[in-house]
């Protein structure tokens, strides 16, 4: 554990930074260390996740031998380098330097009280990062001061880009929406824009066509080579093929083309961070749902809490396929009948089950069994998952079916009670005795 | 105690899902042995040969709880009873079902327990004196089907035991008892 210099930030259960009040994350740039060469007690900070907010530079470890989780303030950072292009700096691997208020003894001062300076260099690894863009938003960030308004200042310049996700949670989980006056002009923009290279484009519509035929063999080829080259295994020492295939990735997801190697890889930046958010979302939803939710409700609110920035279908199982990496307590499972759910990792069937038998058992089920609504209102879940575990208890010879013109019920199955070699006894204990008696009683 | 006419009902006989097909394999298994059972009993103690699928067998519905064997439901554990040799379809569309709650061979020694009972050995008789005569009242041959007594009678024929002969009606075969 190296010296305090930088705040710890805190994470939540699925790795992911809790924002505070009013922060908005802004982007990201995978694989990237932190080093500062003034301070000799500075961590270790290697190939880590950097996000930049309207108030901080967090800095999210990838794991947990590499340095902790840490976050500078925008506020005491005294000066951002404009980056020099220099020989040197076509080869190595890109730089962003600023100058961060620091206290005598190395810690980072809160408002730019500090009164040493040192220089803090961010070493971005991870190819196809857009570093000029990424520095345009620093630079809007850190003179936006958004930590003194203390409100969501939105500028056109800080709103969220393909390839990151925008703070729509605040500390509590509860919704904020993005400001409105923002997004007015950033859709102003948009409609300008694709009117002017909607004009360019029916210039001449013949070549549109062809050249998109070109694109789409083209986009072919490559994921054909892609999925041939992930198979043989080569070393990693070859590393500029590596950030051409990682580059190649990303470029073939924004055409909308799946990821091929997805799987293998722990899929493209995106998918990792929206699975981590949705982890973190369907917590709440699912305690109050008894701990199972269908995907299809999952989906539904899970959208509708986004406000804009929808997921497809595919991107939410692309993301839960993606828990089984990671370390959260929830996973996704399918039933027989093909319907998918959520559910806590806690969840017991036996517990379900027993509940079940119990409710079976009783006077009123004995003598007309239970349905799917019957089961809900007592299992405290909705009537399409009380009908699935239904289902499973009937695969498990708890319950058995009756179907009528009353509709689809569920008796206890009393079919093992039964001697087949003597058929009229009923044992004077035990459920089918129980059941006969009150059978008797109503018929 | 519930009954269908004079026949002993059992108390499962109640039970509703005893009336749905059951999907699941173990529970399936034991329903079907459970009704296999029951109408070979039912069948025996009415002397009742043929089950029509199509028309209302009173075993197959309990209007007390308001349930009945679907159609399915019936031809499947009919097929049952046929590929266990307790029963034959006699018609290609499984309309009409011969219920064997004795086998051929059963009633064939039942036919030879009968003659040498009765001091038959070396006698002649009608079929139908077989099946409706005095001597086969009190008996189980008394009402048998006529379908099934014919199998029988060829089941002993070839083995030497009787022979059949065609009779002086067009429509009345004989049996000369050799045993």
């Amino acid at each position: 554990m190296a010296g305090n210099c930088l705040e710890a930030v805190e994470l939540t259960s699925s790795g992911r930074p809790v924002l505070l009040p009013s922060e908005i994350e802004c982007s990201l740039l995978s694989a990237v260390d932190l080093e500062c060469e003034d301070l000799p007690n500075f961590p270790n900070f290697k190939s880590g996740i950097l996000t930049l907010t309207t108030h901080r530079i967090l800095w999210v470890s990838n794991s947990s031998s590499q340095g902790a989780s840490s976050a500078i303030p925008l506020a005491s950072i005294s000066h951002i380098f404009t980056s020099k292009k220099s020989l040197k700096s076509i080869f190595a691997s890109p730089r962003i330097r600023f100058q961060l208020s620091v206290s005598p003894d190395g810690r980072v001062a809160k408002s730019g009280s500090g009164s040493r300076s040192v220089v803090v260099t961010v070493v971005v690894r991870g190819k196809g990062a857009d570093l000029d863009l990424f520095l345009t938003k620093f630079w809007d960030n850190w003179r936006g001061r958004a930590w003194e308004t203390g409100n969501a200042d939105v500028t056109s310049g800080s709103d969220s880009v393909s390839g990151s996700t925008s703070g729509l949670y605040t500390k509590e989980g509860t919704v904020r929406m993005v400001g409105v006056s923002g997004i007015l002009r950033k859709e102003q923009e948009m409609w300008e824009t694709t009117d002017k290279s909607l004009q360019d484009a029916f210039q001449d519509l013949n070549a549109l066509m062809s050249k998109a035929k070109e694109m789409v063999m083209l986009a072919e080829k490559m994921r054909q080579k892609l999925l041939s080259s992930s198979t043989s295994q080569s070393s990693a020492a070859e590393d500029g093929e590596l950030g051409s295939k990682q580059d190649m990735q990303d470029w073939l997801l924004s055409v909308g083309i799946v990821s091929p190697v997805t799987k293998e890889s722990a899929g493209a930046l995106y998918h990792q961070q929206l699975s981590r958010q949705l982890a973190d979302f369907v917590r709440l939803p699912l305690e109050r749902a008894g701990g199972m939710m269908n995907l299809i409700d999952i989906y539904c609110l899970f959208n509708r809490a986004r406000g804009t920035e929808l997921i497809s279908p595919e991107d939410l199982l692309q993301a839960c396929f993606l828990w089984e990496k990671f370390d959260v307590p929830v996973m996704l499972r399918k039933f027989d009948s093909g319907v998918m759910v959520i559910q806590n990792k806690t969840h017991s069937d036996e517990e379900i089950f027993a509940r079940i038998k119990s409710l079976a058992t009783k006077p009123d089920a004995l003598r007309t069994g239970i349905s799917a609504s019957d089961a809900a209102i007592t299992l405290g879940i909705a009537p399409g998952m009380a009908k699935e575990h239904l289902l499973t208890a009937e695969s498990r010879g708890i319950l058995c079916r009756d179907i009528s013109p009353d509709g689809f019920r569920f008796y206890i199955n009393l079919f093992p009670e039964i001697d087949p070699n003597n058929v009229y006894l009923v044992k004077d204990y035990g459920v089918y005795d129980t059941w006969s008696r009150v059978a008797s009683a109503s018929g | 105690m519930q009954k269908l006419g004079d026949y002993k009902l059992p108390q499962f006989f109640n039970y509703p899902p005893y009336f749905t097909l059951q999907p699941v394999r173990d529970t399936r298994e034991k329903q079907i042995q459970l009704w296999k059972d029951l109408i070979l009993d039912y069948c025996r103690t009415q002397k009742i040969f043929v089950i029509a699928l199509e028309e209302d067998f009173p075993l197959f519905s309990n209007p007390a709880i308001e349930r009945s064997l679907s159609h399915e439901a019936r031809e499947a554990f009919l097929s049952i009873l046929v590929s266990d040799g307790r029963a034959e379809w006699l018609d290609k569309r499984h309309r009409k079902c011969l219920i064997l709650w004795h086998r051929i061979q059963e009633w064939a020694n039942i036919i030879l327990n009968f003659v040498k009972e009765y001091g038959l050995e070396d006698s002649v008789m009608t079929v139908e004196e077989i099946r409706s005569g005095i001597e086969s009242r009190g008996t189980e041959l008394h009402g048998i089907d006529r379908t099934i007594l014919m199998r029988a009678l060829k089941l002993l024929e070839q083995k030497g035991k009787l022979a059949i002969f065609k009779g002086t009606t067009a429509d009345d075969e004989g049996v000369k008892f050799s045993i």
